[in-house]
Parts: structure tokens; sequence; C-alpha cells
């Protein structure tokens, strides 16, 4: 039940667009959308949700790769790309699942492995409900875009 | 108990366990134990501590925007506070009953949310408790080891999960952020081909719904002396239902009854709920403590959700769910109301056949196709809406000034309402299991367990990687640090380095 075409490349953020420095993933996605409204990236489907739940492993059929989007308030600024595995971690809160669960939950109800999928993470400071972007994530926020940017420019990444 | 636990006399005295933060819960929770040297308990607390700044969020703002800003206080019940505050700007611009298409397409909306959020509830975070003991070991008490042993059973929360949050796009026209619900209507109905893409999967939604009820069941009745003590609590519930006593989640009035199932009142118009509720603080809580204002702060504390609205419902309007009922009300001692904690998931997997079986009869409905959308009246200052949302009673209360700009907002959000009900369920699990007892993570998780069967949503809707352990402090009676643990992401429990 997708309910809409399938493309080859996905890129899922998630964030609340409402919650300072949880925006990022959405703001990136909205860059990235802008290229689409000038005809670019047409092979690229863009998604974003609050949090990241177990139905999204649903998101993942049929794709060629996947770029994951998030705030991060561990990696080191501005931001950090690195390649998925599949993972059983308990993300133990899952109202919040990881990416990599995501990929596992993939796994085992499609019984076959998931896509290539890298986690773009960005950092953020500032959570707190109504405030902005901090002007440290928004500066990081440009680098997370330019590198989203290479790594859709790139098929071989 | 609660006068008990609530308050130690001499606390200083008293070791200090920090359970923090709730996993598997939404937002931002935690837990405070005080014990004794010998290991008793002496005080515990559950202290929410995301609810500050709801108010102030939506203040100043217009109206009209409303419905679509407050899905951003939570990103799991985002529909909730959106079909809410659509019901209170309703009455802002004098929209006194809705189309049928619109009153419609809401319901679905509705009907939606509830089904995929009790499939989440359920299936992901609960059903590993369940399934496995409350005690199995950390790393497999989670959705991926419910995959890896019962791969159908997690296979279909995750298409009943889909299911809803579908019916979610289809009418509310987005995946999230949607605007389906406007005030005085909603902006779009369903097309032809939007009511058969829903139509296609339903036979099997409802069959799995069956299902989940079934296994509920045979859980509940398999270690049935554990499940109706564990975290049981007598509690007077509240509400919503139809005027003629159905089962409702969308309008109708408000039910409270009391723990032999008496009525304390009924069908009261939801636009007089600061008559008959209060809201009361603590000292030691941001978030506050409502009551029934007839029965006082002391004893007026009531339980909301799924097992008030099995419980206070005469009957559901579709019948595999009214047969269902019919048993769930039976288990309650001599036709009182059921009780039990974990009968919660009980009552949630009834709610969520029923959700399946309404939204079915819905989707024939021709109404559904309708192009009369909105409705208009004379502007009012004061607006409620409340609905009940999938963890229980939810009050949205706004007053506008004459530009339309929100000048006063009240929310009391169903985990708000179940305050003191889970503050008083840990303390039952804190006496009966806890105590005297050295702490180890599956005790710890008796806690967790039974603050999960109310489905708290602590709203902070903020998840950003790493930023959620779960720290455990042990303090001696001087408040020294004696140990402190650290739930790492595997979940393995470990003294930091």
């Amino acid at each position: 039940m997708t309910g809409h075409g399938i493309r080859q490349v996905l890129v899922f953020a998630w964030g609340n667009p409402s919650r300072g420095d949880d925006a990022l993933g959405p703001a990136l996605l909205e860059l990235l959308a802008s290229r689409q409204e000038k005809g670019e990236l047409p092979d690229v489907e863009l998604l974003t949700d609050f949090q990241l739940q177990v139905e999204h492993a649903l998101d993942l059929q049929g794709r060629e790769r996947v770029l994951f989007i998030d705030a991060s308030v561990s990696v080191p600024q501005p931001c950090e790309l690195r390649p998925l595995q599949a993972e059983q971690d308990t993300s133990y809160t899952t109202h919040a699942m990881s990416p990599a669960a995501i990929l596992a939950v993939y796994a085992k109800i499609n019984d076959e492995p998931p896509p290539p999928a890298f986690l773009l993470s960005i950092r953020g400071y500032e959570f707190d409900l109504g405030e902005a972007l901090s002007a440290q994530a928004r500066s990081n926020l440009q680098q997370g875009y330019a590198l989203a940017c290479d790594f859709l420019n790139n098929p071989s990444m | 108990m609660s006068e008990q636990l609530e308050t130690a006399t001499n606390p200083e005295n008293l070791q200090r366990v920090v359970i923090e933060p709730l996993t598997r819960v939404e937002g931002h929770g935690k837990v405070t134990l005080l014990l004794d040297d010998d290991n008793h308990v002496r005080q515990a607390r559950l202290h929410i501590v995301e609810f500050r700044g709801f108010e102030k969020f939506i203040q100043g703002r217009p109206y009209w925007e409303v419905p679509v800003l407050v899905q951003r206080l939570c990103g799991i019940c985002p529909v909730s506070h959106h079909l809410a505050a659509a019901k209170a700007t309703d009455a802002l611009v004098g929209a006194t009953q809705l189309t049928p298409t619109a009153e419609k397409v809401r319901r679905l909306m509705h009907f939606g949310q509830t089904l995929q959020s009790h499939a989440l509830h359920f299936f992901h975070l609960c059903s590993p408790d369940l399934l496995f003991g409350f005690d199995d070991a950390v790393r497999h008490r989670n959705i991926v080891g419910v995959i890896e042993d019962h791969p159908e059973i997690a296979k279909q929360g995750v298409l009943l999960r889909k299911y809803g949050q579908e019916v979610i796009r289809v009418t509310a026209g987005k995946r999230i952020h949607g605007t389906g619900a406007i005030p005085g209507g909603v902006n779009k109905s369903l097309s032809r081909e939007e009511l058969d893409y829903l139509l296609s999967d339903i036979e099997q939604v409802v069959t799995w719904g069956g299902e989940a009820v079934a296994l509920i069941k045979r859980i509940y009745f398999e270690q049935l002396e554990y499940h109706q003590a564990f975290a049981s609590i007598d509690s007077s519930m509240l509400s919503l239902v139809r005027p003629d006593g159905a089962f409702e989640i969308y309008a109708g009035g408000l039910r409270a009854r009391d723990v032999a199932g008496k009525a304390i009142f009924d069908h009261v118009d939801c636009n007089d709920y600061e008559q008959y509720l209060r809201e009361g603080v603590k000292s030691w809580s941001y978030m506050k403590f409502p009551y029934i204002e007839s029965l006082g702060a002391e004893n007026g504390w009531y339980r909301v959700g799924p097992l008030a609205r099995v419980n206070n419902c005469d009957y559901f309007d579709t019948p595999l769910a009214e047969q269902e009922r019919v048993e769930f009300r039976a288990a309650g001692a001599g036709g009182a109301p059921l009780q039990a904690t974990l009968a919660y998931h009980w009552a949630r997997l009834i709610e969520l056949l029923h959700c399946a079986e309404a939204i079915r009869e819905l989707l024939h409905d021709p109404d559904l196709l309708g192009d009369d959308l909105l409705v208009r009246g004379e502007l009012q200052s004061r607006g409620i809406g409340v609905i009940e949302a999938p963890r229980g009673t939810l009050f949205h209360h706004y007053e506008i000034d004459a530009d339309g700009i929100v000048e006063k907002c009240n929310l009391i959000v169903s985990t708000t309402n179940n305050n003191q009900a889970m503050n008083e369920s840990i303390r039952q699990v804190a006496s009966n299991y806890l105590d005297g007892r050295h702490l180890t993570e599956p005790l710890l998780n008796q806690i967790e367990v039974a603050v999960r069967a109310y489905d708290p949503c602590l709203s902070c809707a903020t998840h950003a990687l790493g930023k959620m352990p779960l720290e455990i402090s042990l303090l001696d009676s001087r408040g020294e640090l004696v140990e402190r643990l650290v739930k790492s992401s595997t979940g393995e429990i470990r003294a930091p380095g």
C-alpha cells in the first residue's frame, strides 16, 4: 500500500519543524524540494515525518539508494555522512526508531536485504518548542545540504 | 497507597533512584524512588517534564492557523490535536453543525488515527513485554525481537499501522502537517479512487483487528491473576459517550463513573467542562493533576483512555467490537468496571477492531464524496473542542479577541488526565514488586510496563540521535552518589567509565 510510483532514490528526513534544531532534517528536505521545483532530481523522492517509525520500512521498498537525514546532538559539527547497516538495536524508545533498526525491520518483513542506505546527521543544539533554528544549526544546514547534493549527484556513493 | 508513597516523611534519610527517561514512552519522563537502608520504597513519583510552553506556543496566533499549528505539539498524535483544535475553532466561527461530508471525513480521519496509534502501541511498544515476559533479556524485548520470533504478528502490526497512516493521508491531504480539518469543516472530501484504494485492504484490516483481540485475550487469561493484579488500582473513569450511551471518540458528552460504575455525572456538555473538572498542582511536578470537582482533589482523580471508554460506554455500534465489549465487561467483578491496568491493552485492541469496522462502514457512505464542505456562522470569542484521542480525553479551549487572535489557551491532554492514575500505578508496583529487593533492570522495567499500559504521550516530538539515555542514579541518605548506571543505545545497563 504505497499509493504512488516508486522513484529510485529515497531521501527521508525527520524532525519537528517547530522544535528548534529538530527542524534540521525537514529544512534540508525543503532545500532539496526547491531543486525539484526547478526540474532537478527527477529520480529522487522526498519524504518527511516527525519521527522515524516502524512503518517507514515500507517506504524503502523498490529503492536503489536511501538517504536518511536527522538532527543529532552527538555528531561532530557541522555534520556527518556514514553508511548504515541493518542492526537489531533496541532503539529503546521505539516511538523513535533508529534508521539501522528500520533497515532490520525491512529485511525481516520482506525477507531480503534492504537497499544501500546512508545517514546524514547534522549537529543541532537547541530543541525548545516554538524556537527557530539556531545560528550555528543554520550554518551546519548549509554544509549538510552540500553533502546531500554530493550524495545525490554521485550514484557511486 | 497514594498518601503513603507520594511523599516520604523523612526524604533526607533515603536513597534516591532515578529512572530517566522512561523507555518506549514518547517524550521525556522520569521516575524517582526513595529507598531506605533496607531497600524499602518510601516514595515513588512519576515526573513528566515536557508540557511547559504549549499555551505560549499558541497564544498570539490567529485562530485559523491553530488546527495546523497544534500538530507541532506532538510527533505521535498530531491528528488528535488537529481535530480537537478544529472542533474548538468550529465553535469560534459559529459552526454549530458541520455538513455531513465534513463530519464524516473528520470521523474517518480520527478512526484512522486511532487505529494506527493503537497498532503502534500494542504491536511495537507493549507486545514485547506481553509476548516475552517482563523479565526477558532487554536486547530481545523490543519490536525487533517480536519480528524475529513472531514474524506474522509483527508484520501485521506494520501493515495495520501503515493502513491507518494511509487513511490520514487521504483525508488530510498529506502524510503529515495536513490541513484536512479547517474551522467550520474540511478542505477536501474523498474521490472515488481514494475510496476504492482504502476499500481494497479494509477486509484484511478488520480480520487482523479481530486476531489482535484474540491474541490479547489469550495473553490476558493465560496469566489471569498477574494481569488482574499488576499495577491495578481502583479509580473513577472519564470519557465521552454518545447521547444514547454508545461508544464515541469524536463528539458526545462527558460521562464519569465511580469505582463501582455508578454515574458521577453524565452527558455533560463539553462547553461546561470547567464546572466539573479542576486542575490541581503539586510542588514536585510541572504537570497538573486534574480531578472531578464534586469529589475533591484527593479523591477526584480518574482514568481516561481505552480502559475508561470501554468500561464507560453502554455499547459499540459495530458488531464485532460489541461482542468483545460484552466479554470484557464480564471480566469486571460483579458487573463493576474492570480496573486492571493491564486491561488497557485489551480495551485498546477492542477499540482498534471497532475503528476497523467503523472505517469499513464509512467507506461505503456516499457522503464522503460530497462537495458541501464548510459552514460558517457568527464569530464567537470562546471555543472548546473535546475529542477522545487514542490515549484519552483531550480538551482544547481557546478565547480570541476581536481580530481573531488567541488570547487564552488551555489544553488538557490525555496524559495529564491520567497523571495521578499513573502515579498510583507505579506506587502499587513499587510497593508490590520492588520493595526490599535489590534493583535490577527487569525489576525497573516493571515500573515502565505500568506506565506504558497507559500509553502516555509525553509529547516532546524531539528525538535527535543520542539525546535520550536512560540514567539511574542511587544516592545515599546524605545525598552522595553511590552508583550511577546508564542504559546505552544497545539497551545494556553499565556503569560509565
